[in-house]
């Protein structure tokens, strides 16, 4: 299951970014992934679940663009998008075309983060007490 | 509560595996060292297919060597030493495929100047390998004969991100009624004008073939073009 990895990819590069912006807890990540790029969502969507635990992306959504293989028709001078990966033509005209021009997309697109709230000046503090006893009772 | 914010990244999820591999290609070429990344199924004859050629290669005067993952377990590094190369093996414990730095990490102490062809024989996976780039010149598909003729249907992922497909055990043809006309029109159909070798190891029969089809592509790497 390389999801895994990819999961643990996608999270390593989000983290150097929101770093990057100052540091924050992450709200969602959007990728791109091609037809053509041989990841099975539910396994990335999985790995990424248990990858991100403990980071600042836990729970964070995972929003998933999916892009479909788009090839070069030489007869037609067209950008047509394959139906099927099991047929690499021209839908339309049938001419065989392996010039591809999208589908193999394995991108970080965004990411939706919020900086961490602003810290107390004792941020190690044990934070008050709810039931602290009252001085007049 | 802050407001969210938006960073608009695109980049590559592998950007950091990406930039190992582009590293370790610019070493490659310029140390002159073809580097094949042979990718199959498990029990395709990665291994076999390997040892023969570092055999003949190396009787031929070229410098080969070899570095081979796997799941667990060094038998196929010690089946390829055998030929007197320098071999070594990279165990994943679990991971389906390599990554750059895997490899990167397995060259320390190599001269790659004193290497003609290094052949990095991946985790048996037709999946998995696909999206990591090893830093390789070639990427090479094989598949046997005893795995079916719709291979290529199944995994066109594997096949439109190889340079040469190598159909393997041909011997084994006749046994297991390989229909090669439907197996070459399925690779064609996944990756039109794809090319392909036919090679039996046991036999012998199309390895002078793939043996030339490798020199030339080293000719073609140290030559620039």
């Amino acid at each position: 299951m390389h999801e895994l990895s990819i999961a643990t990819a996608v999270i390593d590069e989000v983290t150097k970014h929101v770093a990057g912006a100052g540091g924050g807890r992450v709200i969602a990540v959007t990728l791109r992934i091609g037809r053509l790029a041989t990841v099975e969502e539910g396994s990335l969507r999985f790995g990424f679940a248990i990858a991100s635990a403990g980071t600042d992306l836990a729970g964070a959504r995972l929003e998933i663009i999916d892009v479909p293989v788009r090839i070069w028709c030489p007869q037609c001078l067209a950008e047509r998008a394959l139906p099927s990966l099991q047929r690499f033509a021209c839908p339309e005209c049938g001419q065989p075309s392996g010039d591809i021009r999208a589908g193999r997309e394995l991108d970080l697109e965004s990411i939706e983060w919020e900086p961490f709230a602003p810290q107390s000046p004792h941020p190690e503090s044990p934070r008050p007490e709810l039931h602290t006893p009252r001085a007049f009772s | 509560m802050s407001q969210p914010r938006i960073l608009e990244v695109r980049t590559k999820i592998l950007k950091a595996n990406d930039e190992t591999a582009r590293a370790m290609r610019r070493r490659f070429v310029e140390a002159g060292v073809l580097v094949v990344n042979v990718v199959s199924s498990p029990g395709s004859g990665k291994t076999a297919l390997l040892e023969e050629t570092l055999t003949r290669l190396k009787a031929r005067g070229v410098a080969v060597a070899a570095i081979v993952g796997d799941l667990e377990t060094d038998n196929d590094a010690r089946r390829l030493a055998r030929s007197g190369a320098p071999v070594r093996q990279i165990e994943t414990h679990g991971l389906c495929h390599l990554e750059a730095a895997m490899v990167e990490e397995r060259l320390a102490g190599w001269d790659l100047a004193a290497i003609d062809i290094l052949f990095v024989e991946n985790v048996g996976n037709l999946v998995c390998p696909t999206s990591w780039d090893l830093g390789e010149d070639l990427r090479v598909a094989l598949v046997s004969v005893t795995e079916g003729e719709d291979k290529p249907l199944k995994y066109p992922g594997l096949f439109n991100t190889s340079d040469l497909a190598v159909i393997t055990k041909l011997d084994l043809a006749a046994a297991v009624e390989f229909d090669r006309a439907t197996a070459l029109a399925n690779i064609d159909r996944v990756r039109p004008g794809m090319a392909v070798l036919e090679v039996a190891t046991k036999t012998g029969a199309g390895i002078d073939t793939w043996i030339d089809t490798l020199l030339a592509k080293l000719d073609a790497l140290r030559s620039g073009r």
